[in-house]
């Protein structure tokens, strides 16, 4: 077994050129766990450590186009900076429910789209967030949004030889709340989870919900239901017919399953309960 | 480095017994015979005579191999041994008692740090054995922050498990370090 630890991009991709078996390191928070217990044997492996283009978050773009920029090897630790939390909350929100410090400092956002579990704790902030995925080989780049690259569990559109460089986040003037339920505050995999996003200046209101299907699940009549719904102007207090519907449609778009985790009765109730606990606290914070 | 070629950490020839260098300690060691799949904390444990982390869940779940690589803490079980060459590993056995220099192989071992007295003091210590992996993740929290509150304590110690539930008492051995240490400011 090989492994290599490239310090250019262009090498990595080329090295992933040469031999697509190379299994791509990461943090190896999944990774190692398979390869401690045998389920999993690389043929070899690249690692993103010393790749420091990987490493790097910056923002592009002003207004309503700017963007935040996060190399794929970004751990959750650095997505709990102040200046990137300020820039997108739920993202920091979410990272920080993951694991434990040792974990957070190691796993990176590359990995969690990577791996694309239906738990992972990012994917319905992104999909919510209306993110892009930014892909390298040897024929090129491409970008898709997170939506499209996560096709089911631990599936992407990610092709032989392809890795995945960076991720861009828009950002949204506004609210931003991440909720997740589990057995623990920490050091837990999500029975379920929530990202929604208000976007005052657009009018745009997003829900994300994880763990209760394939892929985030995500619904554009429920969302644009809400945003018909709410007073952007006055912002008054929300109203509380408003936000119980609002959780019964989403819960309603879930297609969650019975697991040693939990029941799918318990994740459709527990999203619906995280959406309108969501909204309400968003509005609140406008 | 040029071209298109990556370096190998080793050369991708036989599937075990490859050679190379981890600096644990301060220390440049050469690593023999392990397997390429070998986390770094088997290598630790297994080639490098440094039992100090403990092996347990191997699936970064209770903290007890916890080192840290280029000053981040980490759990030594979900690192790759071999995708760790360049990088700063300090173990529990290379923490430095305050005022002694890091890699002073008289003192390293011999002296205790201010955590571990105070881990002996507060009776945060029972089976012993998810010590060490507090200690680390101890040091590596006051290191960043010199007076947690409660909350930012147990945040930082989520991901370390004791069995012997001791809890009350490695909280109170954290107490006590920043008492001492505040004093000494």
């Amino acid at each position: 077994m090989t492994v290599l630890a490239p310090t250019r991009l262009d090498d990595a991709v080329a090295a992933l050129a040469a031999d697509s078996s190379l299994t791509v390191l990461a943090g190896g928070t999944d990774l190692m766990v398979a390869v401690n217990y045998g389920q999993y044997r690389p043929a070899g492996v690249l690692s993103l450590r010393r790749v420091p283009e990987l490493h790097d978050w910056h923002v592009e773009g002003e207004g309503s186009a700017a963007h935040v920029v996060l190399g794929a090897a970004t751990s959750y630790t650095t997505l709990l900076d102040p200046a990137l939390a300020a820039l997108v909350p739920a993202l920091a929100q979410a990272s920080r429910t993951v694991g434990s410090p040792q974990i957070r400092n190691t796993g990176t956002i590359g990995g969690n789209l990577g791996t694309a579990s239906p738990a992972g704790d990012t994917l319905p902030v992104l999909v919510a967030l209306d993110a892009t995925v930014e892909l390298a080989s040897a024929s090129g780049r491409r970008r898709m949004p997170v939506s499209e690259f996560v096709t089911g569990p631990k599936r992407t559109a990610l092709a032989p030889g392809e890795l995945v460089t960076a991720v861009r986040v828009p950002i949204a003037r506004g609210p931003q709340e991440f909720l997740k339920i589990g057995v623990r505050n920490a050091m837990v995999i999500a029975v379920a989870n929530c990202a929604l996003v208000l976007d005052l200046g657009r009018r745009h209101l997003a829900c994300a919900l994880g763990s209760v299907g394939p892929v985030p699940m995500r619904d554009r009549d429920a969302e644009r239901w809400a945003e018909a719904r709410l007073d952007w102007d006055g912002r008054p207090a929300l109203d509380h017919a408003l936000v119980d519907d609002f959780g019964r449609r989403m819960a309603t778009i879930s297609r969650p399953i019975d697991d040693h985790r939990a029941t799918a009765a318990y994740r459709r109730h527990a999203v619906e309960v995280l959406a309108r606990r969501a909204l309400a606290r968003a509005w609140v914070a406008t | 480095m040029t071209g298109a070629t990556p370096t190998p950490a080793r050369t991708p020839d036989a599937d075990a017994g490859a050679v190379y260098q981890l600096t644990v300690n301060g220390t440049p060691l050469t690593v023999e015979g392990s397997r390429p799949t070998d986390s770094l904390l088997h290598v630790l444990r297994d080639r490098l005579g440094l039992p100090g982390a403990k092996n347990a869940c191997e699936q970064g779940e209770c903290g007890s191999c916890s080192v840290l690589v280029d000053g981040m803490l980490v759990c030594a079980c979900l690192e790759l041994a071999e995708a760790a060459v360049g990088c700063e590993i300090t173990t529990v056995e290379g923490l430095t008692p305050v005022g002694a220099e890091p890699g002073d192989a008289a003192l390293t071992g011999a002296v205790l740090t201010d955590v571990q007295q105070a881990m002996i003091e507060a009776g945060g210590v029972q089976c012993g054995f998810c010590t060490p992996g507090f200690i680390v993740a101890i040091q590596d929290l006051l290191g960043r922050v010199p007076e947690p509150g409660p909350l930012e304590v147990r945040e930082a110690l989520a991901g370390n498990l004791c069995r012997c539930t001791g809890y009350g008492r490695i909280l109170a051995a954290i107490e006590r370090v920043v008492a001492v240490r505040g004093n000494g400011r």
